[in-house]
């Protein structure tokens, strides 16, 4: 059941001109949260701009004692609302409702999982490397961005035993190219025998890609998507995808309830509009 | 205190609905609103058949308000009937159904598989939505098509019948009426603006329908102007909608001339909405000595003349 919490920031951790990570005291939400929720945040106190945010659980906080305090998102700067997010100062107050969507379902040894986030995709992927960790399940992170300062956070990721590999379109950190290539070289390598689990979240185009290249080598594939969303409960019907059911009909289908993770095979790649 | 409004053969609890295409089927919404707390809850429109909507983007917020062109995705009436009146009526919801139709016959027809189905209060049709093409606003348009609705359904249905009328027309008062002649037990208003918002950099629509409907508190004062209108031409009950976001925008609409109200964009914003709006129209009944909310209907004083002070 999602909480509504008047919750107040904590820090703003600015990585660059466009990224930041807010800390929200939650301990009500960072309780509940599993990995890949997400929240809805109101990013001002009045009517403007109106709507709230969606943004993933990027970090569940905790006290001295281990015990959940919090929650953090990871926030690219963007439009009006992720712009006052950008701002923020600790001790502010905004309003926090969540933990919201079906979250990941992590495997467990001897599978192995691998997580592939491009750009700001990286930020479902925190909270289900800790689960990961607590399962003891081999994980590595696939993150591809734009440049080498266009990658954070990866400290977080070696610090619970993830391997990391790392790739920028300009070739200035990691594998040149985009992160799929990499991914593929792993895929292709990867005894049939051994089996591995793929986690998504990026730009359209690479969970596209990422999509086919599971579905060629037989693997596993769940992907989080981000649609613009008006409530986050599953009352406006703005955030769907096209997805089949069962039945294999395509559907329009409520991100924010059935989603945000999806098996990748669900998704009618070719419906779906470039984000 | 008394907070109850009768609407035909229905009697509501307080004035406060959850409106149409904001709430769901209302059983989205069981975990964090309490739904017998409602006066009603008006579920999503319904066809015939099951609806898939338009293509995303359906939504893009505008300064206090957004637009929307979902297009009326949608479950149809007999998936509605099997999986979710049950689970409304287990959590003891009064259900209003908002009903569509691409045609005449559509409208008859579902108002027909409504009223034979357990757990129906009302029926909303449906006759302004701005974002399809066929059917709905053609007939929320035009009078002769108003009445040929609203006359059709009243033969096919017990429940209480009531036009959900669009403020995109010159004189919404004189659908007001048209209303009320065909035999409708309300009126509820408004539906949508019809709105459009463009993206200058790549100059392409923001909604993939192109033209979307506005809601939201920008579009409030309209929406009140329009509910004083209708007041002042018909008897029967008016719901009021239009962004309304606390108890006083609910009493502004009251006064104005609803009986009761619905809240739609502000519950996207806030879903623990409901308990605020209701102890705000307490306080008010308080603070005014006010026992029985329905008389503050249509009070709004327009006696008072500007002090001439200033001679024109």
């Amino acid at each position: 059941m999602p909480l509504d919490v008047d919750a107040r920031v904590i820090a703003n951790r600015r990585l660059s001109a466009d990224y930041n990570v807010v800390a929200f005291e939650a301990p009500a939400i960072a309780r509940a949260a599993r990995p890949g929720q997400f929240v809805m945040i109101k990013t001002s106190r009045g009517l403007d701009p109106l709507l709230r945010r969606p943004f993933s659980i990027f970090e569940v906080l905790r006290d001295e004692t281990g015990a959940p305090s919090g929650i953090s998102i990871f926030n690219k700067r963007i439009g009006a609302g992720t712009s006052l997010l950008a701002q923020v100062e600790p001790g502010e107050r905004l309003q926090v409702l969540g933990p919201l969507g079906r979250p990941f379902e992590p495997v467990d040894p001897p599978a192995d999982a691998w997580m592939i986030a491009g750009g700001v995709g990286l930020a479902p992927f925190l909270t289900l490397a800790e689960a990961l960790a607590v399962r003891r399940t081999r994980t590595t992170l696939f993150y591809g961005a734009r440049r080498a300062g266009e990658l954070y956070c990866v400290d977080l990721f070696d610090a619970l035993g993830v391997r990391v590999v790392l790739a920028t379109e300009d070739g200035s950190r990691g594998v040149p190219g985009r992160i799929t290539a990499p991914l593929e070289a792993a895929l292709g390598e990867r005894p049939l025998g051994e089996p591995v689990k793929l986690f998504v979240c990026g730009p359209t185009p690479m969970m596209r890609a990422c999509a086919g290249l599971a579905r060629v080598h037989g693997r596993a594939c769940d992907v989080s998507l981000e649609q613009v969303m008006g409530c986050g409960l599953g009352g406006c019907y703005s955030c769907v995808v096209p997805a089949r059911r069962d039945e294999g009909h395509p559907h329009h289908t409520r991100t924010c309830i059935e989603g945000p993770v999806f098996d990748a095979q669900r998704i009618v790649w070719d419906a779906m509009q470039p984000h | 205190m008394d907070l109850s409004v009768t609407i035909g053969s229905l009697t509501l609890a307080n004035p406060l609905i959850a409106a149409s295409g904001c709430f769901g089927y209302g059983v989205e919404y069981g975990d964090v609103v309490d739904l017998a707390s409602l006066g009603a809850v008006a579920v999503k429109g319904l066809f015939l058949t099951e609806r898939e909507g338009h293509a995303p983007p359906r939504i893009v917020e505008t300064p206090s308000g957004m637009l929307n062109a979902i297009g009326l995705q949608g479950i149809g009436v007999h998936r509605f009937i099997a999986q979710q009146l049950p689970a409304l009526r287990a959590r003891r919801a009064t259900v209003i159904v908002n009903i569509c139709g691409t045609t005449l016959e559509e409208y008859v027809e579902v108002a027909r598989i409504l009223s034979d189905a357990d757990g129906v209060g009302a029926l909303e049709l449906n006759i302004s939505c701005p974002n399809i093409k066929e059917g709905g606003i053609t007939f929320g348009c035009s009078l002769p098509g108003t009445h040929a609705v609203v006359s059709a359904v009243r033969k096919v249905t017990r429940l209480p019948v009531i036009p959900k009328l669009t403020p995109n027309v010159t004189d919404v008062a004189s659908f007001a009426r048209a209303a009320e002649e065909s035999g409708a037990d309300a009126i509820s208003l408004v539906n949508t603006f019809l709105a459009m918002a463009i993206d200058v950099h790549t100059r392409r629509p923001r909604l993939t329908n192109i033209v979307g409907g506005l809601s939201g508190p920008a579009i409030r004062p309209i929406a009140v102007r329009m509910v004083y209108e209708c007041r002042r031409v018909v008897k029967i009950p008016i719901i009021g909608m239009g962004g309304i976001a606390t108890a006083e925008d609910a009493l502004e609409f009251m006064i104005a001339g609803a009986n009761a109200v619905q809240v739609g964009t502000m519950n996207f914003v806030d879903p623990f909405i409901w308990p605020k709006l209701m102890d705000g129209l307490h306080a008010y009944m308080a603070a005014h000595g006010i026992v029985r909310l329905q008389d503050i209907v249509g009070t709004v004083d327009t006696t008072a003349r500007q002090n001439s002070w200033i001679s024109s």
